[in-house]
């Protein structure tokens, strides 16, 4: 959901429900390093509530526009991640070989 | 530093093409003789360390602000291309239930978001509903049935549905029994989850208060329509059970009985700890023990000898004594060897800032290594779920 106004589009805050610290801290963070914002924080209104606000304040460009690219980022990101741990994972296995097979079970 | 260097010119770089009108501008500047390519050395160490003092660490906040060095020319904003350049994984240590990796250029906020989901948002399997036939031990029903949800199942949790509001059927439940008796004139009798057989037709109680069929099979309180053996090949090879046997439910006297069924469903840590699928997952900042100087003779020896966990070493080169520092990751930053008169400037403990040396302890439904991946899965059906709940 997002509070923002008609005519200023560069100002918004995001409501998320369902989301924590987890969501939030990591959007902030990448949010924070895009050139084209000038504020972003977030905050948790009440604890017993399971929402989250985040705000966005742009140099010009639509904060809606700008929060997706941020989304957009920390999955390009998360997807690295995944594909280099994989690949340690990996060589790890093949340079030392265990006495023991692990992940015997389930890996699909 | 020259790591730094590498990233500024592939900036420069990126941001010429993306303003393909003002390339030749923005490269006259960043050639131009004065313009600062880098932080200068203490600003970058207060970037890139958190320093351990004697009293307080200092410069513990990560910069993330991308214009926060704007004034000294430095880009602190975040380039796709730049992390993919510097972000390092190694594996340390894998074993069956753990793993230990450093994470090398990534930000905190990110590490501790996979942590955070780790512990409370990968789903496992674990024993929600116990029901009872009887119980003469001592331990009391709802006590036992808590002691059988913390028991970790071995099985993979991918292959089942959230139970929700349906009825449980073979794709969402997990049935157990346990039928343990301790026959009068015997010994005591150690009840453990070896004892936990699994029912891969689901539950064998009939519905009590159901009369209305009596042709075909008795109502029970689930509703298989097939065994659980037929769905993967992996459970009629590798039977669903308790990741450990010799875990201890109960005991029983002479004469004490216990039988029941415990029904398992999937969930998540953040519900109860119960479905956590790690028994702890968390990661430190890479330390990094500096001698600001030379430490010879009596002072390496009593430097050595300061240090609990050994990080220092003696070298001796011809006849002198010097102090080394040789296993600076064991250092716990206990901050011994910096106590006392002048050590505090002999000695730099800093810790690096984008260096976390990650830990996982798998409770054993899922390997460790599989733990993170999905970890990282989760975080991205986040994004995608935010990203469509905009457009
Ligand atoms: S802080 Fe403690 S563990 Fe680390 S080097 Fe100093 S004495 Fe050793």
């Amino acid at each position: 959901m997002e509070h923002g106004s008609f005519t200023d589009e560069t100002k918004s805050t995001f409501s998320m429900a369902d989301e924590d610290h987890t969501l939030a801290n990591a959007l902030r963070c990448t949010l924070n390093q895009d050139p084209r914002v000038t504020f972003c924080g977030y905050s948790i209104p009440h604890p017993s509530d399971n929402r989250v606000n985040i705000r966005v304040q742009t140099t010009g460009d639509p904060a809606r526009e700008v929060l997706k690219d941020a989304c957009q980022n920390l999955m390009v990101v998360c997807q690295h991640v995944r594909n280099t741990f994989d690949k340690a994972v990996l060589d790890f296995n093949l340079t030392k070989p265990k006495e023991k097979p692990v992940g015997d079970i389930n890996i699909k | 530093m020259s790591g730094k260097d590498k990233n500024l010119h592939n900036m420069s770089e990126s941001e010429s093409e993306q303003e393909g009108v003002d390339k030749e501008g923005i490269e006259w500047i960043m050639n131009l003789p004065d313009v600062p390519m880098k932080l200068p050395p203490h600003v970058e160490l207060q970037r890139t360390r958190v320093e351990c003092k004697a009293d307080a660490p200092i410069h513990t906040d990560t910069i993330q602000y991308s214009g926060a060095f704007a004034s000294m020319g430095f880009d602190n904003s975040l380039r796709l291309d730049n992390f993919r350049n510097n972000f390092k994984i190694e594996v340390i240590d894998l074993k069956e239930d753990d793993i230990e990796f450093d994470m090398i250029g990534i930000d905190p906020a990110l590490a501790n978001a996979f942590r955070r989901i780790l512990i409370s948002e990968v789903p496992t399997m674990a024993i929600e509903k116990v029901l009872f036939a009887n119980n003469t031990s001592i331990v009391q029903d709802e006590v036992l049935a808590h002691r059988l949800g913390l028991v970790p199942i071995r099985v993979d949790p991918r292959l089942f549905k959230y139970s929700d509001k349906d009825a449980p059927n073979e794709n969402n439940t997990i049935v157990f029994r346990l039928h343990a008796c301790c026959e009068r004139g015997k010994p005591r009798l150690t009840v453990t989850s070896k004892a936990l057989t699994w029912l891969p037709n689901g539950s064998e109680f009939p519905l009590v208060s159901d009369k209305s069929v009596s042709n075909s099979k008795p109502k029970t309180y689930t509703s298989f329509s097939c065994s659980q053996n037929t769905l993967s090949k992996e459970f009629s090879n590798n039977p669903i059970g308790p990741k450990d046997s010799d875990i201890i439910l109960a005991r029983l006297g002479p004469g004490q009985e216990i039988e029941l069924e415990a029904h398992a469903v999937k969930g998540m840590g953040k519900t109860h700890a119960k479905w956590s699928p790690v028994a702890t997952a968390w990661y430190r900042m890479l330390p990094e023990v500096v001698l600001m100087e030379e430490i010879e003779d009596e002072l390496a020896e009593e430097l050595e000898k300061k240090c609990p966990v050994n990080v220092f070493d003696i070298e001796d080169i011809a006849g002198k004594k010097r102090a080394t520092v040789a296993r600076p990751r064991d250092c716990t930053l206990c901050r011994e060897c910096i106590r006392g008169d002048a050590w505090e400037k002999r000695v730099a403990l800093r810790r690096v800032k984008d260096h976390f040396i990650f830990k996982i302890e798998s409770t054993g439904a899922l390997p460790p290594e599989v733990l993170f991946t999905e970890a990282v899965k989760i975080l991205e059906d986040k994004c995608e779920r935010l990203i469509a709940e905009l457009s």
